[in-house]
């Protein structure tokens, strides 16, 4: 029957896919992200196999027994073959989580290192801003009603305040390069996802909520930050980037901002 | 535990309106939804052919769409918004106005009285009225289009505090957020009367002989999903009352204190948006084995009715369709992974989510058993039944993946999610109805549907599911997000482009064969041969009766069940079936 070869067929175009790698992810850019791809490879490999196999047993079943006069079996089921499969799913299923638990854990229950460099990650519909706290290593007192984006200052930073005085304000995210970085997401409209593909990580920014979010960047150059969550009419051009520096250029950077406050 | 006294809650109405409109008959009532969730499957396709359209042309301008959308759709090029508005309104469409109406309220109205051979449900009247309500609750729904500002853009999932905070978020978030939000409470409390019906109708007016263990499991799978919408819809009601407490009466259930809107700074204070994820995803999760578990029953009966084969593994069939409807209560969290909320605890909602895998996977392996050794004869119910284990199997994998909450660190809210979702709850959701369609249509119409139709309509569907939903992995793996009008202002969505355009003209054609389909139904109801009572050779009740059945299905008689539904190919019994109600023995 037609079905059959069709099912086979099928499957082996989208096995190609996966193996010819013609849309693909991103090279990772951090330890996490070796894991990560680690953990993909092994789940790729368990699911497309069972994949393959069910999908050709199926293209077989199809095939092989067609009627073509003989009597089908009367048959109810086999108990033992129940258990094998039963616990073999089981055992691959959560034998796959327990495994990609560690980089969870890295990511979720461990805390930025104490030399982790803090950053604020703000979203507001529909762009990003990031705070950083100056020399004194404070972040400054903030007010809702200064709050003035077409006058540079999205944070709604006091002035009056010292701390607040030498924070810096950028519209891209920039980081010295192997230095862990500690994010503080939190945003002041609606959610939004704070995603960047060669750190494969993301993480929502929820409103009243300020979420910690650790990550070193271990190669230098500009990946793009889409916004992950739908926030309104312009999630779509909820852009910006993440630029990984050499630790001598950020410090000229935080130099020169601070030069210009 | 069968009921042998005479149910007679009411006689054959005589009037057109008492037949047809306010029928209290639940074969009438089955039709109705069957074609209000055609109405709807229809509205929600065609919003996904413009939202794919506007993906790979966003800046194109097209006069008519001038002409039907002067404000969404100012000088003819389609906004961002509407996109949006589109994108809410599909999703939501087709998951509560479609999968959750023509498997359950459709096709198991219609065939689950027979199926346990009772004359009616166990509440008629109840069942007229939640036919109506649904009703009412699409038209609301549909109303969002026409108020100002148009339809909502917050998703068929709503997160507050966009869809909480009214007009300041966004057009479609005035008057249209509101209705939709009053549409779903309506829709909650039809499915919660449907629900009811259900479980006190397989509880209380099943036949003589007609034990639990004897269940087709169809009825099996209705039985468990109005079980899972008795608990599923009543959270969501809860849910969706206090959002509409949010934005009209100042509450703050899911906004918290200090935000700041299109420079407004709310008053709201003390809520929290992750209350309303928790809530809506206790239903949303359910919700996914509201759609697909009746398509399992009908997979299941096919494959054992076609192959002229016991179903493989009744028992654990049972188990595991009670085992999913229990641990779909467990894994919402799930969906939240990205959302905020303890790390902790997304360690053990994902081994639950993989646990749930297991009962799904047996069910795949049974049907591959039950088609070991058997005597396939290719039908266009068949075929469909065939395609649902393929893309069940696909879409199934694809949740390994997201089940990991380390790997959803990369692929939360990209295009594998879309195209994990749709290839599962979507289309292989889909295949179990036209499965029934294809089915059950000569039992319902006393017409055969067109064979070569459907059999070309099939493997054209089939091909097209794939190549539409398919590449939405590949670009899920590429990192690119869902839920976003155009790709124009991202470098690496831009190289992605050619994936995109092959997915919209693989929707175009996939849409267009659906006319086959329709054109096949319409052109059966009238021109179709004339049906028999039993022409697939099948076991369960239903076949015993006249196509189109009585008013009350078994002409006054009583049936009374000697086997279970699955008594195909008995070795020393003359035909190669045995109905249910056959007195003649047969040995295990």
């Amino acid at each position: 029957m037609l079905l059959g070869p069709v099912v086979w067929v099928l499957t082996v175009v989208i096995c190609y896919f996966f193996v010819a790698k013609t849309w693909w992810f991103p090279l990772p850019i951090s330890q996490h992200g070796l894991q990560y791809d680690e953990q993909f490879l092994r789940t790729l490999v368990v699911t497309g196999i069972i994949f393959f196999a069910a999908q050709v047993a199926l293209g077989y079943v199809i095939v092989r027994f067609r009627d073509d006069g003989r009597r089908a079996s009367y048959l109810h089921g086999n108990n033992k073959l129940e258990t094998l499969w039963t616990s073999a799913t089981a055992v691959l299923f959560i034998g796959l989580v327990l495994m990609g638990t560690r980089i969870w854990a890295e990511v979720h229950w461990t805390e930025a290192p104490a030399d982790a460099i803090p950053i604020e990650v703000l979203g507001k519909q529909f762009a990003w801003s990031f705070r950083y706290p100056g020399p004194d290593g404070k972040f400054g007192r903030t007010d809702l009603k200064l709050i003035n984006d077409a006058g540079g200052n999205p944070f709604g930073l006091d002035d009056h305040d010292p701390a607040a005085k030498d924070d810096l304000v950028s519209a891209s995210l920039k980081v010295p390069v192997g230095k862990p970085i500690k994010l503080i997401l939190h945003t002041r409209d609606v959610i939004h996802n704070f995603f960047v593909r060669e750190l494969r990580l993301k993480q929502d920014l929820v409103p009243g909520m300020e979420i910690p979010f650790h990550f070193t960047a271990d190669k230098i150059g500009t990946y793009e930050i889409p916004c992950s969550e739908l926030c309104g009419l312009g999630h779509f051009q909820m852009r910006s980037v993440l630029q990984v520096m050499s630790e001598a250029d950020f410090e000229k950077w935080k130099q020169e901002q601070l030069a210009q406050k | 535990m069968s009921s042998p006294e005479v149910h007679s809650a009411h006689h054959a109405p005589t009037s057109f309106i008492g037949k047809y409109v306010f029928s209290k008959d639940h074969k009438v009532i089955g039709i109705q939804y069957y074609f209000l969730a055609l109405f709807s499957v229809l509205l929600g396709m065609t919003l996904s052919l413009l939202m794919r359209f506007h993906m790979v042309h966003p800046d194109m301008k097209v006069g008519w769409f001038e002409k039907l959308w002067p404000t969404a759709a100012a000088g003819g090029i389609m906004t961002p918004e509407m996109y949006l508005s589109l994108m809410t309104m599909h999703g939501t469409i087709m998951v509560f106005f479609v999968l959750t109406t023509a498997p359950q309220s459709g096709f198991g109205n219609y065939f689950l009285p027979i199926q346990i051979g009772a004359e009616d449900m166990a509440f008629p009247t109840l069942n007229m009225l939640s036919f109506w309500t649904t009703f009412l609750a699409l038209v609301v729904m549909v109303a969002a289009f026409f108020v100002q500002g148009g339809a909502p853009l917050s998703g068929w999932t709503a997160y507050p505090p966009l869809s909480g905070v009214g007009r300041i978020s966004g057009p479609g978030e005035g008057m249209g957020q509101t209705l939709w939000i009053i549409s779903i409470a309506i829709f909650c409390g039809a499915s919660l009367m449907g629900a009811i019906n259900f479980i006190a109708t397989t509880l209380d007016l099943r036949a003589k002989g007609m034990s639990l263990m004897r269940m087709p499991l169809t009825c099996w799978t209705w039985f468990v999903t109005a079980i899972l919408g008795l608990f599923g819809f009543a959270v969501l009601l809860a849910a969706g009352i206090l959002l509409l407490l949010d934005r009209t009466a100042g509450t703050s259930f899911f906004i918290p204190a200090g935000l700041v809107v299109s420079d407004q700074i709310l008053n709201h204070k003390g809520g929290s948006p992750l209350l309303w994820q928790h809530l809506f995803w206790f239903f949303g999760h359910p919700e996914v084995y509201i759609a697909i578990l009746p398509g399992m029953g009908v997979t299941s009966q096919l494959l054992s009715t076609f192959s002229r084969k016991p179903i493989f593994g009744y028992r654990a069939m049972i188990y595991a369709i009670l085992a999913i409807g229990f641990l779909g209560f467990l894994v919402w969290g799930h969906h939240m992974f990205m959302s905020g909320m303890s790390p902790y605890s997304a360690f053990a909602f994902s081994v639950l989510t993989m646990t749930i895998g297991v009962p799904s996977a047996i069910k795949t392996f049974n049907w591959i058993g039950t088609l070991w050794g058997g005597k396939i004869r290719f039908t266009t119910a068949m075929m469909f039944a065939l395609g649902f284990v393929s893309l069940f199997v696909t879409g199934g994998l694809s949740g390994i993946f997201l089940g990991q909450p380390s790997l959803d660190l990369y692929f939360h809210d990209t295009y594998f999610v879309v195209g994990h979702f749709h290839m599962i709850m979507g289309v292989a959701a889909i295949f179990g109805m036209f499965a029934g369609t294809y089915y059950w249509f000569p039992k319902m119409f006393g017409r055969m549907m067109n064979e070569t139709i459907g059999k070309i309509h099939f493997y054209l569907t089939f091909l097209g599911v794939y190549a539409i939903f398919t590449p939405m992995h590949f670009l899920g793996i590429a990192g690119n997000p869902r839920r976003y009008a155009d790709f124009t202002n991202f470098e690496f969505m831009n190289s992605l482009m050619p994936v995109h355009t092959f997915m919209t003209h693989a929707a175009y054609f996939t849409a267009a064969v659906q006319l086959l389909f329709l054109f096949n139904l319409f052109w059966s109801l009238k021109k179709g041969a004339k049906a028999t009572d039993n022409p697939w050779e099948s076991t369960t009740l239903e076949w015993t009766i006249p196509s189109p059945p009585p008013f009350d299905n078994f002409g006054g008689h009583h049936p009374v069940v000697y086997h279970g539904a699955y008594e195909y190919s008995v070795p020393g019994a003359a035909k190669d079936y045995v109905m249910q109600t056959d007195p003649a023995a047969v040995s295990h």
